[in-house]
């Protein structure tokens, strides 16, 4: 049940400097802790976060296993042109969710 | 013989002086104990990662189980309207088994004796996701623990657990949280130990845990053996403390560091 909590401002003036907030659910596994019986748990974690507007990349971030459970990305970005934010995270063990928000430019 | 005077008394001394409840006026939520930044976290919903089991709870809340194959959404309907103030009075007394539960235990009772379904297990994400969704209804809701005359014995035997010392620290709950809050330990604020927000996101856990992990932690931080999961007096100090709080807003789900 992996889910995401966006948030991105409804409406915004033209070359505005907007907030972008993600947060995706997720256990972030280092792959260091051992289980009892010694085996270590296996990693799974998010390695990569991508958002793209109306197509064009415009943030990426590579994560490690250091990165706390849930992680919380945030990046600012200039309101241009209305139009659509996508998200992607892609991780271990075929991890791979997806969100998107627009956005109004007047 | 007097240097023994003198530790006889100092050990006497803080009981004596200190043993008081918090007075009404003075009682402040973990929230306020909190940095700003954590503050921050708890403040805005689409940064706070409690908000995620409680998106889970909402699709749990609407998806059938069971042999009865009813939704909780089929009986209580809307969660807004249904549910709203209800986390606010538990731990209730509950008719069928002459004691209170708490509302994890309301919901598996529900499951297993409404839609005919196996009990989640305690800690399991499901029921923290259900719990934190009904309870996230009552956000900003006065707590009303407590007003039922029945449970009366049981906040009793809440309020003695409270206050005895127990563990290999002989330390009982009240020796930090009525006497020395807004102290520090270990550097760590000591709170007064207002359950408002559960269950909520500690940054230590990295994850959601009910009032009952909470209380388990503290237990095996003073010693003691803790209770199991479930346990009568594990409910009833939850209904202590939830009395204790009476009047307090409910926060679900807070976050704590």
């Amino acid at each position: 049940m992996a889910s995401a909590l966006i948030n991105v401002p409804a409406k915004a003036k033209r070359g505005d400097i907007i907030e972008i907030k993600t947060l995706m659910s997720h256990i972030m596994e280092t792959g260091y802790r051992h289980m009892a019986s010694g085996e270590i748990v296996p990693r799974d974690i998010i390695t990569s976060f991508a958002c793209r507007f109306n197509g064009t990349e415009i943030f990426r971030a590579d994560l490690f296993p250091a990165i706390a459970a849930n992680p919380f990305i945030t990046f600012f970005t200039t309101a241009i042109e209305s139009g659509k934010f996508e998200f992607e995270w892609v991780g271990d063990r075929g991890f791979s969710e997806t969100a998107s928000a627009s956005i109004t430019v007047e | 013989m007097r240097f023994i005077g003198i530790i006889v008394a100092a050990l006497l001394i803080p009981d004596a002086v200190c043993a008081a409840e918090i007075p009404q006026a003075e009682r402040r939520s973990g929230y306020s104990f909190m940095k700003p930044d954590t503050r921050a976290i708890q403040d805005d919903d689409t940064a706070n990662p409690g908000m995620l089991w409680v998106l889970d709870g909402e699709a749990l809340w609407k998806r059938k189980a069971g042999a009865a194959d009813k939704a909780c959404a089929d009986c209580h309907d809307n969660a807004r309207i249904s549910m709203k103030g209800v986390a606010a009075r538990y731990p209730a007394f509950d008719m069928a088994l002459g004691r209170p539960v708490d509302l994890e235990q309301r919901i598996n009772s529900c499951r297993v004796n409404r839609q005919q379904a196996t009990p989640l297990p305690f800690e399991s994400r499901d029921l923290l996701a259900l719990t934190a969704f009904v309870a996230r209804q009552s956000h900003g809701v006065a707590i009303e623990t407590g007003g039922d005359p029945q449970l009366a014995p049981f906040i009793a035997r809440g309020r003695e657990l409270f206050m005895q010392r127990q563990g290999q620290l002989n330390l009982g709950c009240a020796n930090c949280h009525d006497d020395n809050w807004e102290k520090r330990l270990a550097g760590s604020a000591i709170t007064q130990g207002h359950p408002t927000g559960y269950p909520l996101y500690r940054l230590e856990w990295q994850s959601l845990g009910s009032l009952q992990r909470r209380l388990r932690a503290c237990i095996s931080g003073i010693r003691a053996q803790p209770y199991d999961y479930g346990a009568p007096e594990l409910v009833e100090l939850e209904l202590y403390l939830m009395s204790r709080a009476r009047g307090m807003r409910m926060e679900t789900p807070a976050v704590r560091p």
